[in-house]
């Protein structure tokens, strides 16, 4: 961001950034920043908090006044929540399948609520929905020991495979939540900690990392603090 | 996250240009680029390390968050997109007065670049530039995810 800055000022238009890395912000010195302690995703603050938004907003465009660079500081520290989202999963159902399997396919319902409602889905980056069960299916048995060579992962690219099954557990979640939106790393905490997908995602990434697996194929499967 | 952050290299600038805004802000026309790798589902996706960018029209709202980090919250933007694109609010500020007018498009890149960043300065950042001095542009808001 600090970067574009620098190259749209010196093409003649007149910036302002909302800057999330007070570091960052401070070395590459861009003309206008705003820093904002909010969590990591969430520059503006907090979804649905409209007079918050407006008042971030409110303070960037008031730097444009400055007449050299500038870099202030948003008045407000919004924590991460790391309290996991109050969100029942579905009961088993099919005793036969995978219990991460099964879960999936009971969340299915929610998830395609969230597509109705929303009329987008960020799921779809390496598979589709109607793949999801399936590439639990082999992170099911990756994590029981099976060599992740010789069982390959609908879809190919681990990160990507996972960022879909969180992504499809994380829109179907916000639809079964009820309540205010939940804060940042909300979701997640109820994604890794509480469901079957998360914990098998989990297993799987520390037994291909086991197996001699690359680096980025596992590491970048689940945030780098879990 | 932060900390992390705080130690990796950045791209150094030596004489950084200025450009105050020449009007006043209830004239000017606004923009936002973003780093959160937004697109519409039939825009092509963002590859790991992509340099290239992607044009929002104004009245876009069903977008999609193609960052590749797995390491910050996606849920806000999934509730409400303003909390990484505030397009919402920059039509109300037009509505009351505050600024002069939304710019027709706006733009997004990928955040996770290699660290010298040097495609996006010297490539497909001033590219960019181009495309919102050619809508007229006048400020540009920058975020991040």
């Amino acid at each position: 961001m600090c970067t574009l800055a620098h190259v749209f000022e010196a093409a003649g238009l007149t910036t302002v950034v909302l800057a999330s890395m007070r570091e960052v912000a401070e070395r590459m010195a861009p003309p206008r920043a705003l820093y904002c302690e909010f969590p990591l995703g969430r520059p503006l603050g907090r979804p649905d908090d409209v007079a918050l938004q407006r008042d971030v907003l409110g303070r960037a465009l008031a730097l444009l006044d400055a007449s050299e660079t500038v870099l202030d500081t948003y008045p407000l520290v919004i924590e991460s929540d790391e309290t996991p989202l109050a969100c029942a999963i579905p009961p088993r159902f099919d005793a036969t399948l995978p219990a991460a399997v099964d879960e999936a396919q009971g969340l299915r319902a929610a998830y395609e609520r969230s597509l109705e409602a929303r009329s987008v889905t960020a799921v779809g980056r390496a598979i589709g929905a109607d793949q999801v069960t399936d590439a639990l299916g082999v992170l099911h048995q990756w994590a029981q020991g099976a060599s992740w060579k010789e069982n390959p992962l609908p879809g190919k690219i681990t990160v990507a495979v996972c960022h879909d099954i969180r992504t499809y557990y994380t829109e179907a979640a916000l639809q079964l939540a009820t309540g205010p939106a939940p804060g940042a790393r909300s979701v997640e905490a109820w994604f890794y900690e509480q469901t079957e997908a998360g914990k098998t995602m989990q297993a799987a990434r520390e037994a291909i990392r086991d197996q001699g697996a690359p680096f980025p194929f596992w590491f970048y499967m689940a945030p780098g603090h879990r | 996250m932060r900390a992390y952050s705080a130690q990796q290299p950045v791209p150094q600038f030596d004489s950084p240009a200025f450009t105050p805004l020449g009007k006043p802000l209830p004239e000017a026309r606004v923009a936002i680029v973003t780093s959160a790798a937004l697109h519409r589902p039939d825009q092509d996706r963002f590859a790991p390390a992509d340099t290239s960018f992607r044009a929002l029209d104004r009245a876009d709202r069903d977008l999609v968050l193609g960052h590749w980090s797995p390491n910050f919250d996606h849920s806000g933007f999934q509730l409400d997109l303003n909390v990484v694109y505030p397009i919402d609010r920059l039509e109300e500020l037009v509505a009351e007065g505050v600024i002069g007018d939304v710019a027709p498009r706006h733009f997004a890149f990928a955040g996770n670049q290699p660290e010298t960043v040097s495609e996006v300065r010297l490539d497909t950042g001033p590219a960019c530039a181009a495309e919102l001095l050619a809508d007229g542009v006048d400020v540009v808001v920058l975020t991040p995810v």
